[in-house]
């Protein structure tokens, strides 16, 4: 470019409603929004040029949402396989350890291609830290890959079924930990829609990990031994429309980003899949086995709905400052109500 | 030892009077910080460069952002200092007795038009509005309880002597989970690079007896370093000196102990409520609720035994007519 763009009529080329007036780009309140609108009027709020206040995770929704799934997948599915093994389903119990150690492969491997450093991902066992879900779960997934290992090896190859069997119970007990701490992994960050259902959603990934595992027994068990997957995928079914509802109900504000956009549609999606894919189970599964592989396949396809809505709620959140503050203000505002005299530094008289 | 634990019992949150102590640091020297005081800051932007050029952060991009002279525009890993632009309209009093210089129309006979340089209504002097500008040099709130030191799997964070939060690189495996756990969006994941980068509150400096390389390079000593202790009793009587001298807009930010971090190692004299400036309102360390994070997912580990459990018993009550 050569020359000046800048004329006595002002600046050729620009684009309109570039002037640098004061105030011009501060966004007071909000965009208009998708969506039903809210029934009460929104409360304005003050930001820094509309920008986000919390940084968004860099996790990419591919590997992290899809490793919720996979964790979930395994971890259940263990259980599954535990109460199979435990009952005399000797088909359902070996497909369901296969299941479970390849979830795991694939979740392993999900985690470390996330990593900024793959190659440094056993960097991860070199403390055990309480404070850190990853650090935790970290470990938890090391325990449970051994014991699903040895699981799936013994049920495969015949041999040591003694060790298998304890192997199988360790799987099952270690993997309703992993189908379930990747909840608090989420929780445990400054993402609004995350952290503002850390009570309720360890309950969402448990009912939507057992969802995912009932899946794979209905689509691999034969049909004469998938009763069990049948109920718990009812079990499951209720469970996450009743916990996701919880959850959206005791978020306030927040949870719009729970219900428009992206994670909108998919949880939308996810509690039409996994809803039918139960009932479906429930009234046809034990009658043919395209039943019950097609209802599998949608209990499947919801648990991943309800991973991925679950993950692009929190992006959501935290790319707008609005559910930064709105929160925030809220608790200033009730203790402020609550302790009438306001601290010096706050409000000064 | 004697440790002070948080209102529930743990040291994942409350007042923490020595979090260098508690870190394991037994001879540990007074606890350092920043005190940012916005009310002197000229948006020279000369602590962005030193921190830069001390630290030897690479360039991260150079483009204009289009929010007024700050084209830094957040925290990162490759901006350790960050200076907030804020225009504002505000009303100015005007003393009695005083003539009021027309601002703009002065310049419009100088260009011999009508169409002087448009500026819109109500940013004009006649307007009975100025224009009041706040500018304020953010960094890393170095928090008592740090959520990003909190959540690290690999023990690259940790609490430094001084009681600052510094990452050691060759540790870090980039896993972005101290990114969204920062209440204040302060470290970040640097692209091609992997690992994750923030303020070290110059802690090669630290250790030579130094200050920090923004606050030494601060031209109006708006950036202050120096012991917590001391800087926030010199914060408290800077805020009321600007009070008694009518700015009742002033007010600290970051340094109560018994807040929701347990009060940050830099904290801040602000103008304006802090999401003007893009700081939260009200951060809380999301650890804090980590014990009864770890309860819930206990008792949601036990429903998906339990649930399966009822699932077998149930086949197996329905299904006995049916098998044999």
């Amino acid at each position: 470019m050569t020359g000046s763009d800048v004329t006595r009529d002002g600046v050729r080329g620009a684009r309109p409603g570039r002037d640098a007036a004061p105030g011009a780009f501060q966004q007071r309140g909000r965009r208009r929004r998708k969506g039903e609108e809210p029934m009460v009027p929104r409360a304005e709020f003050d930001s820094y040029y509309g920008r986000p206040i919390i940084k968004t995770p860099p996790w990419s929704a591919r590997d992290i949402a899809g490793y919720f799934f996979f964790g979930g997948l395994a971890g259940a599915g263990s259980v599954l396989a535990a109460g199979a093994h435990v009952t005399g389903r000797t088909t359902t119990a070996k497909a369901m350890k296969l299941s479970s150690i390849g979830a795991l492969s694939v979740s392993a491997a999900a985690l470390v291609n996330d990593l900024g450093r793959p190659a440094r991902f056993h960097h991860m066992l070199r403390v055990f830290k309480p404070t850190s879900p990853m650090s935790v779960g970290s470990w938890l997934l090391t325990g449970y890959g051994a014991f699903a290992g040895a699981a799936a090896a013994s049920a495969v190859t015949g041999r040591l079924p003694l060790a298998g069997a304890a192997a199988t119970v360790g799987a099952a007990f270690l993997g309703t930990g992993v189908a379930t701490y990747t909840a608090v992994l989420a929780a445990d960050t400054a993402v609004p829609a995350w952290h503002g259902v850390y009570r309720q959603l360890p309950y969402v990934f448990a009912a939507s990990a057992t969802a995912a595992a009932s899946g794979m027994a209905l689509a691999v068990a034969p049909t004469r031994e998938n009763t069990p997957a049948r109920w718990a995928a009812g079990l499951a079914a209720v469970g996450e429309v009743v916990s996701m509802t919880m959850a959206e109900r005791g978020l306030g504000m927040v949870a719009e980003t729970y219900r428009t956009g992206r994670a909108g549609t998919l949880l939308t999606t996810a509690r039409v899949l996994t809803v039918g894919g139960a009932a479906c189970a429930a009234f046809l599964g034990h009658r043919s086995r395209a039943a019950a592989v097609g209802s599998g396949a949608m209990l499947l396809a919801g648990s991943a709905c309800t991973r991925f809505g679950v993950f692009a709620a929190g992006i959501a959140s935290a790319k707008d400052p609005v559910y930064t503050v709105g929160p925030q203000r809220e608790v200033l505002q009730r203790s402020a109500a609550v302790d009438q005299t306001p601290r010096d530094d706050r409000r000064p008289a | 030892m004697t440790r002070t634990t948080g209102p529930s019992g743990h040291l994942l949150s409350g007042v923490e009077p020595d979090p260098a102590r508690d870190a394991g640091h037994d001879d540990a020297p007074p606890r350092v910080g920043f005190f940012t005081d916005t009310s002197v800051c000229i948006g020279c932007k000369a602590c962005e460069v030193a921190c830069k050029e001390w630290n030897a952060i690479p360039e991260d991009g150079i483009a204009l952002a289009g929010m007024s002279y700050d084209n830094t525009v957040a925290l990162g890993a490759s901006s350790w200092r960050h200076v907030a632009f804020v225009e504002q309209q505000v009303p100015v009093p005007v003393p009695d007795g005083r003539t009021e210089l027309p601002l703009f129309a002065a310049g419009a006979p100088a260009t011999g038009t009508d169409t002087a340089p448009s500026i819109p209504g109500e940013a004009r002097g006649d307007a009975g509005g100025g224009v009041r500008w706040l500018m304020s040099s953010d960094v890393c709130k170095h928090c008592t309880h740090a959520a990003c030191l909190d959540v690290c799997p690999t023990g690259s964070l940790f609490r430094t002597e001084f009681g600052t939060v510094v990452v050691q690189e060759d540790i870090c495996n980039g896993c972005g989970y101290c990114v969204p756990a920062c209440p204040y969006g302060v470290i970040e994941q640097r692209p091609n690079d992997g690992r994750v980068f923030k303020c070290t509150m110059c802690y090669d400096r630290l250790g030579a007896g130094q200050e920090p390389a923004c606050a030494k390079a601060c031209p109006t000593d708006s950036i202050q370093f120096g012991p917590l202790d001391e800087l926030r009793e010199r914060a408290a009587l800077r805020v009321d000196q600007l009070h008694e001298a009518g700015v009742t807009d002033a007010r600290l930010y970051g340094a109560d102990p018994e807040d929701g971090v347990g009060g940050d190692g830099a904290f801040f004299l602000l103008l304006d409520e802090p999401e003007v400036y893009g700081l939260p309102p009200n951060p809380v360390v999301t650890t804090r609720d980590l014990p009864e994070m770890w309860k819930h997912a206990a008792f949601a580990a036990l429903t998906i035994a339990g649930g399966v459990a009822c699932s077998f018993a149930a086949s197996a009550l329905t299904g006995r007519k049916s098998r044999r």
